[in-house]
């Protein structure tokens, strides 16, 4: 077989770091090549070199055994090289289709011939499986529709090679098993796939050959069939991942969090959390599941008071928290890593010392008398890094812009869990790290859990509730459908719960009054 | 890609295109762009290349009274943008802060030690609350800023006239009375050292205005609210920050900065309050400073020298005859052009990259 791209020995530097290091990536014709490797190892780098957002400071590149110099995406786009990008760039308030033509609009004479683009659209959105809807407008479809927009937009562009980048991060799990049958479809199709990916399992599934890169440089290139989890992640860490979670039994204490009767509207003026109650207590964690969009995103924003409240209570210790402001909320021992962290855990303009003092900035040792102080906020950041691996080029100085996606992630858990808040409330905490990443992280809540703390997990991913939690409560339509025990359910309950299909009905905690 | 070769290279790149766009111009209507070259500097510094005249402070200290109320006006835009805000509101709140000096000029009796101060607050005070309105309406009714602002310039505009006019009074129908000497910025010094130019101490409440600039930015935690907030208000709101409170704050000290700026002309330039016919366009320059100065001190600070150099030579210009307005035409071309960055950044970096492999043929 004969390969279809070849990056031979591509070197790129970034202020402070070398993010790519001699590598060398062939891939085969109508494979899906998987790239693997830890948070900053590189990997985006080295697609965005590919794709032509970044120019390599020395190597060449082969497509379909012709050199190359992809000098810009448009280079790229007509070597039929498209790529989905960790974060999407869609102009919401326009169609499908109109963000799939975007910037080579078919035209009709002086017009856009609007309609044969459509036609277009639907013709490829059916041949691969995709049941994506021409004319509905990017704000009203789901984050997995979005990224099928992308996929479209390659394909309308007759990309033959597509580069994913960590697409399942932002999807549930049957999103992701829908995903891996079209990626399946496309390869049938002749296309070629890359795949960044942090989800061995994934990787198992629908891969054929897997590349891993250490610390920019290359690892190995192995066959998926004859590896197995275990040895990839070893190859990528450079020791053995445990990929449970070590804890004892929780030692559960006084309710710290409780939540009654609960009404919430959500972004469309429904009822997106109705009339729900919960309680999680000192010493333990409340996983909470739920099939993305049912409530847990209004739920999280009006106990962190990011939205305002229907009606209901929101009790922290025994203060009604449900319309203090935000300051008020923290000061009174609440946490919260958000789910969107470009949007609301990090100023992407700030350094990642700047970051890290976001909610003590005033206080000592970071200011006096209302004046900074650098060398404290600095000294901070540099515990911090250590402390949690946070990987970067310059260290406490660098934009949080310039941070790989992983390591983003992972200033924000930082900074979250060295508050150790009473109340913690954490949400996809594990989204975009890398196993060992993931691995220390867990071990980090389970650590605050037996401190004492009362912590709610939020988590698409069934194996990380499972793995963490003590109590799983399962969030269905807005309300709570069940709350069981983590070692005594199975994913296949937690499912049924998840789609409303099953309810285990518990007496309502009662409301205690104060 | 690097913040440096972002915030010096490009602002001076653009400055350049701006003066070669000019000079093609010039070369256009038939005329020489030496000689317009020839005036800018004369503009600057009296130097006179063509007939051999030497430096002459008399220029100097013309071209920095230029330059004071556009740096102003500058701090004054670019603090609000700090905040993720688009204030065009400077030349009103610089009408305000005249009208406010006005008011103190003539109605306190008071040493200059006592009088000049008060009349400097009053014009910083006067300017921050004509800010602190479109900064309320932001916060609260989610108004945007853009379009009170402008609104609030002709208010500025035709309320100063109505009190001047009316109840100042005014003889001539244009200015009030001379102010009493204590309340001016006035100094025969500085005067005596420049040929009698129209230099005077206001220099020193714009280095200071500079200054405390850079300070609340850089080194503040308000500063460092402050631009949490322009860079991510969500973030912001998320860390718990009072979005709406610096939103108001942010607009109000950039009108105090713009109101400022009205007493340095006011009491110091001139000497009575004025009727304006219609705005001045400090405002605009003020914009224009802080976007080629990259909305920091030390930038706001060049860029205004530049343009309050440019806005010196434009008569001297005319005396050449080179119409006036192609002074205005290259400062346009400069922020044209710096705004055109990322185009600009893009043709840099396609540059280096086509050096980059011949370095490399050369090694091999
Ligand atoms: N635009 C940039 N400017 C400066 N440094 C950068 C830039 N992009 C990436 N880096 C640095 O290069 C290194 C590799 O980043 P890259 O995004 O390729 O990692 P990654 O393997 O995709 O990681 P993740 O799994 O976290 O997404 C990181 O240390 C990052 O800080
Ligand atoms: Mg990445």
């Amino acid at each position: 077989m004969s390969y279809i791209v070849e990056m031979l020995h591509i070197t790129k530097d970034f202020p402070g770091i070398r993010a790519n290091d001699d590598i060398t990536l062939q891939i085969e014709e109508k494979s899906i090549h998987a790239l693997l490797g830890e948070n900053g190892a590189g990997k985006s780098t080295l697609m965005s070199i590919l794709f032509g957002l970044y120019q390599p400071d020395s190597g060449s590149i082969r497509v379909r055994g012709k050199e190359v110099k992809i000098s810009d995406p448009n280079v790229a786009t007509s070597l039929g090289i498209g790529m989905v990008h960790q974060h999407f760039k869609l102009v919401h308030n326009f169609t499908v289709t109109e963000n799939i033509i975007l910037g080579m609009e078919p035209h009709k004479g002086p017009v856009i011939d609007i309609r044969s683009a459509e036609k277009k659209v639907e013709e490829i959105s059916k041949l691969y499986g995709l049941a994506v809807d021409p004319r509905a407008k990017i704000e009203d479809i789901s984050v997995s529709m979005q990224q099928r927009v992308e996929i479209l937009k390659m394909l309308f562009r007759d990309a033959e090679i597509l580069i994913f980048d960590e697409p399942t991060a932002v999807l549930t799990p049957q999103e992701i098993h829908e995903l891996m049958q079209i990626m399946r479809r496309l390869v049938e199709e002749g296309k070629t796939i890359l795949l960044i990916t942090h989800k061995l399992k994934e990787i198992k599934e629908v891969a054929d050959v897997c590349t891993v890169l250490r610390r920019g440089k290359l690892v190995g290139t192995v066959s998926v069939a004859d590896t197995d989890e275990e040895r990839m992640a070893e190859m990528m860490v450079g020791r053995q991942v445990s990929f449970h979670v070590e804890k004892g039994p929780a030692k559960p204490g006084e309710e710290l969090l409780r939540i009654e009767n609960l009404n919430v509207k959500n972004v469309k003026g429904l009822l997106g959390v109705k009339n729900l109650s919960l309680s999680v207590r000192a010493g333990e964690v409340l996983g909470l599941c739920g099939i993305d969009g049912n409530g847990q995103t209004e739920l999280v924003q009006a106990i962190t008071g990011l939205t305002k409240i229907e009606s209901g209570k929101i009790f922290l210790r025994n203060i009604n928290i449900a319309n203090l402001p935000i300051k008020e909320r923290t000061d009174l021992g609440l946490g919260h890593i958000p789910e969107d962290r470009q949007k609301h855990g990090l100023v992407l303009d700030f350094t990642l010392g700047e970051n890290f003092v976001i909610h003590n900035y005033y206080e000592k040792p970071f200011a006096n008398y209302g004046i900074l102080n650098k060398k404290a906020i600095l000294e901070n950041a540099e515990r911090l890094i250590r402390e949690f691996d946070v990987r970067s080029g310059q260290g406490a100085m660098t934009p949080a812009r310039a941070m790989s996606g992983g390591n983003q992630q992972k200033a924000i858990v930082a900074r979250e869990i060295d508050r150790s808040p009473d109340v913690f409330i954490v949400v996809q905490p594990t989204r975009g790290l890398d196993v060992g990443a993931i691995e220390y992280i867990h071990k980090r809540i389970i650590a605050e859990r037996d401190r004492g703390k009362a912590i709610l997990l939020v988590s698409l991913e069934l194996d990380e509730i499972m793995d963490v939690s003590d109590r799983i409560a399962v969030i269905y339509n807005g309300e709570i459908v069940g709350i069981v025990d983590a070692a005594a359910t199975t994913e296949n309950e937690l499912g049924l719960m998840m789609s409303g299909a099953l309810r285990k009905t518990h007496a309502a905690p009662q409301a205690v009054h104060v | 890609m690097t913040t440096r070769k972002e915030k010096i290279v490009l602002p001076l790149i653009a400055v350049l295109l701006g003066f070669v766009l000019g000079s093609l111009i010039v070369a256009f209507t038939g005329r020489s762009p030496l000689a317009m070259y020839a005036a800018i500097v004369k503009g600057f510094s009296g130097i006179d290349i063509l007939n051999g005249q030497p430096l002459n402070s008399r220029y100097i200290g013309e071209f920095i009274i230029q330059a004071m109320p556009i740096i102003l006006t500058g701090l004054s835009f670019a603090f609000a943008s700090r905040t993720g805000l688009f204030s065009i509101g400077a030349e009103g709140q610089l009408m305000i802060g005249s009208l406010s000096a006005t008011t103190v000029a003539l109605l306190v009796r008071a040493p200059t030690v006592i009088h000049l101060p008060l009349v400097l607050l009053a014009a910083i005070l006067g300017g921050a609350l004509w800010g602190a309105i479109p900064g309320f309406l932001k916060a609260r009714y989610n108004v945007h800023e853009v379009v009170v602002t402008i609104m609030m310039n002709y208010i500025a505009l035709h309320f100063n006239n109505f009190v001047i006019l009316h109840i100042f009074g005014s003889v001539d129908r244009v200015k009030t009375a001379p102010f009493p000497t204590t309340a001016l910025l006035k100094s025969p010094f500085l005067e005596s050292i420049t040929r009698n130019s129209r230099l005077n101490w206001g220099f020193i409440p714009v280095i200071l205005a500079l200054l405390i600039f850079a300070f609340i930015i850089n080194k503040t935690t308000f500063g460092y609210s402050l631009r949490a907030v322009g860079y991510n208000k969500e973030a912001a709101r998320y860390a718990g920050m009072k979005v709406n409170r610096n939103i108001i704050a942010s607009m109000a000290i950039a009108g105090a900065f713009a109101g400022l700026a009205g007493a340095v002309i006011t009491v110091g330039t001139f000497n009575f309050g004025r009727v304006i016919q219609s705005a001045e366009g400090y405002g605009f320059d003020g914009i224009a400073v802080a976007l080629v100065g990259g909305n920091e001190a030390f930038g706001i600070l060049l860029a205004g020298m530049l343009f309050g150099g440019l806005k010196a030579a434009q008569p001297l210009m005319q005396s050449q005859g080179i119409p006036r307005e192609i002074a205005g035409i290259i400062q346009a071309s400069i922020v044209l052009f710096v705004a055109m960055k990322f185009g600009i950044k893009m043709v840099l970096d396609k540059f280096e990259r086509k050096q980059a492999p011949t370095t490399e043929g050369d090694r091999v």
